[in-house]
């Protein structure tokens, strides 16, 4: 309990939260009598309010007051047991966090039978196991689909994972690599590099050319010069390189955008591209199971 | 109201007799119990006819069975309630809203009408208190002999009698409870569970908590609940008029009260017809005497009219001392059929017409209800363009089946030109002449399915655009629309 700097406020709240039920015991005992001005048996206290209202002694049924000082006991064996009294913790130290953690791990006992027999099955097996593809859909939509859409299929900046087009390599290994670990996607800004702006326009268009895209037939020949300053990652046929995540230029698949224009922006300003590290968020099980998952869209 | 000098001088009287604080009365009072006596009669008939009628309802309904499964359901734990032929999800929880207004109006109307009708008759407490006291006086005898036992030391006739009588009542409780359950978990599996003791936690604590629930309030606190713990008690004190039927004890023809010969005429003895056998008092399960007028815990159940009558015949006076009549009737001295006019008065009217129509919009839409729900849920990002130059943008759908049939559901939208609709659950239906994709949901299952949606780059200004999902289910011919809007970005 750090939630206040100062002893004051839990203290306050102790304060309240006791004195209040100790309070309401009091009351009872205080009220358990009342004095009648006669004893005549009209039943009513004496007391009379505008002309003809008065105060009837109805008494409350014992066992009413017996609830009464039941809950007075449940409440200080409450706050006895539970935080409630300021910052004091209770005696069983509840907190939600904890009975969260506790039911995740009831449900990840639970599934423990099921996760020990994919734990047998290689990435292809589980890749068509109807229960195993539930699971990961699950996993999927609720950690993945965020950025990568529910389809997989993507959006500028996040890879499409339908696709054979893959990053950082397509093998189980490295998509659980992938998703374990997380990856940085650095391309610097070259344009300095590459020499004037006419030169990066014709890279550009050397690039595009690649993949059949639309060019400017009359610059390729320049631009291909060039482009021995990307063919360091890309690979001189642009095919990309994998091992530092360089992309395939020629199969028409533009993350950040098709087009002259932002090939150029590019060049120019470079982009870094982040996938965040999930290894702490799953358990080992769920990443095999998500890997088989992912690896299943483009391995039908 | 000024009080009169001879008053003054008996409180002057009685503060000299008792210090002030002498006379300190506690306000936590210690429970009497009441002896209600046996009573046959009219209204007693009409009590315990409603006793079998709920109690039938209440411990049969579990055991019917309806196309497989048990006709009344509530599957807690999957979220699905199973009403015969209707299946309702967590969403469908308007209906009970519903049904619960209609409750209540009910008991508005009928206790405008004829006072605390559900409080004698069909409420839970009344009933199942009737129930333990039958027992309990087969057992140990009418109200004397009651009263005798329970002041006699304690000694093993006393001890095997008692026990005997809880024993009879507990089975009885625990039966109860497993029944309320039964309403939640299957009964005949939990029938089976029940008798080799092998209930789930939740199953044990409810069977108990509610057989505990049934001996207790059946057994000791009986009016006590419709004293002081009733809400209902209490506010239908409040919509009685005085046209309202209510337990009435006709002052003008039984006062002066007093016991007289049989034989002695009325010229002799110059008393009313109230004899002053105390029986309407004996019976009352509340333990009032109705002779002092409508009071908080009459719950109007008739027994001291049943008991009066009995009384009225072998005096030879006529019968309905105490009866069911309105303050009205009594004070003008109306008869029968100008009490049963006055029934007909506006309040009665309204809520007769709004519980009417009520009614009538229950049935309407539980009629129109489409056995199945969507949801629809955009992908949280701008669409996306294509390789082959479109506009996508990534939905999923929820399609929740109410029905206990497999259902094929086929997509439309509404609202964009050349859209082409790609869903990854749709399948090519086998056996199907219509060469329609559709997808399929199980029997009272829902499935989430990820729908994409396409139209030529070009085709729509940039910005929001509203659609309508369209969905269409095969079997039941049903179509449901969902909105939703289709966004493209800027270049």
């Amino acid at each position: 309990m750090s939630d206040f700097t100062s002893s004051f406020w839990p203290m306050f709240i102790t304060v309240i939260a006791v004195g209040g039920i100790l309070g309401c015991g009091l009351l009872l005992w205080l009220t358990s009598t009342i004095k009648v001005e006669s004893s005549d048996g009209d039943n009513t206290s004496g007391h009379v309010w505008d002309e003809n209202i008065r105060e009837m002694n109805n008494p409350l049924p014992r066992w009413w007051v017996g609830m009464f000082i039941i809950t007075i006991v449940f409440a200080l064996a409450y706050l006895f047991l539970y935080p409630g009294a300021g910052s004091f913790a209770g005696k069983f130290g509840w907190t939600s966090a904890n009975q969260y953690d506790d039911e995740v791990a009831t449900a990840n006992k639970a599934l423990e039978p099921l996760y020990a027999k994919y734990a047998a099955m290689t990435t292809e097996e589980l890749a068509k196991n109807a229960d195993a593809k539930i699971i990961g859909e699950r996993l999927f939509l609720n950690n993945c689909a965020q950025c990568h859409g529910s389809d997989a299929k993507g959006n500028l900046g996040f890879p499409n994972l339908t696709d054979s087009d893959w990053l950082h390599g397509g093998s189980p290994e490295k998509i659980q690599e992938t998703i374990v670990n997380g990856r940085v996607g650095m391309m610097p800004p070259i344009a300095a590099a590459v020499g004037t702006a006419d030169d990066v326009k014709n890279v550009a268009n050397y690039v595009l050319s690649l993949s059949g895209s639309m060019h400017d037939a009359g610059r390729v020949a320049a631009g291909k010069e060039k482009f021995a300053v990307c063919a360091a990652c890309h690979g001189a046929e642009g095919k990309g390189n994998p091992d530092v995540g360089a992309p395939n230029l020629t199969d028409n698949i533009w993350l950040h955008g098709a087009g002259e224009a932002a090939i150029i922006k590019r060049v120019n300003e470079g982009k870094v591209n982040q996938m965040p590290a999930w290894g702490s968020k799953f358990t080992p099980e769920q990443i095999k199971v998500l890997t088989a998952y992912v690896w299943g869209f483009s391995n039908k | 109201m000024s009080e009169k000098p001879v008053d003054k001088t008996a409180v002057k009287v009685s503060e000299k007799a008792i210090p002030l604080e002498d006379v300190k009365v506690s306000l936590y009072k210690a429970q009497a119990k009441i002896y209600p006596k046996n009573v046959t009669g009219i209204f007693t008939s009409w009590r315990w006819v409603m006793v079998w009628v709920t109690q039938i309802f209440f411990y049969g309904v579990p055991w019917l069975d309806w196309g497989g499964r048990q006709a009344l359901l509530f599957d807690l734990e999957g979220k699905r309630f199973y009403i015969f032929n209707l299946v309702f999800y967590p969403q469908d929880l308007i209906y009970l809203t519903l049904i619960l207004i209609i409750s209540a109006l009910a008991l508005f109307l009928f206790t405008a009408v004829a006072g605390r009708l559900w409080c004698g008759f069909t409420c839970p407490q009344t009933v199942y208190t009737e129930i333990f006291l039958w027992i309990e006086a087969k057992i140990e005898g009418d109200r004397p002999a009651r009263m005798k036992l329970d002041a006699s030391p304690m000694s093993a006739k006393k001890l095997f009698i008692k026990f005997k009588k809880h024993l009879i009542w507990i089975i009885f409780s625990l039966f109860t409870g497993f029944t309320f359950v039964g309403y939640f978990s299957p009964i005949r599996e939990l029938a089976g569970s029940y008798l080799s003791f092998n209930l789930g936690p939740w199953e044990t604590f409810w069977v108990f908590f509610y057989g505990f629930a049934t001996y207790g309030n059946a057994g000791f606190m009986r009016e006590q609940v419709c004293k002081y713990m009733c809400p209902y008690a209490r506010f239908q004190s409040a919509m009685f008029d005085d046209d309202t039927l209510i337990v009435t004890y006709d002052t003008l023809r039984g006062e002066p009260r007093g016991g007289r010969s049989r034989k002695a005429t009325q010229e002799e003895h110059k008393l009313g017809a109230c004899v002053e056998c105390s029986l309407c008092v004996q019976v009352c399960p509340t333990g009032i005497d109705i002779r002092n007028g409508l009071q908080y815990e009459c719950i109007q159940c008739g027994a001291c009219a049943d008991v009066c009558d009995t009384v009225m015949d072998k005096m030879g006076y006529e019968k309905g001392l105490i009866k069911f009549s309105t303050q009205n009737a009594l004070a003008n001295r109306w008869t029968q059929s100008q009490v049963m006019q006055h029934i007909k008065r506006p309040r009665v009217l309204i809520y007769t017409a709004i519980l009417g129509a009520l009614v009538i919009g229950l049935l309407a839409s539980l009629w129109i209800r489409t056995p199945f729900r969507v949801n629809v849920v955009r992908d949280g990002v701008m669409g996306r363009m294509t390789n082959d130059g479109k506009i996508e943008n990534v939905y999923r759908l929820q399609i929740m089946n109410g029905t206990e049939l497999t259902q094929h559901y086929q997509l439309k939208v509404n609202g964009l030109k050349d859209v082409e609709i790609e869903a990854e659950a749709a399948e090519e239906q086998s056996g199907s002449d219509t060469h329609m994709k559709s997808i399929e949901v199980k029997p009272t299952e829902s499935r989430w399915v990820i729908v994409d949606l396409k139209v030529p780059d070009g085709s729509l200004k940039s910005g929001s655009h509203k659609i309508e999902f369209e969905v269409f289910s095969q079997e039941d011919k049903d179509t449901v629309q969902e909105k939703s809007v289709f966004l493209v970005p800027r270049n």
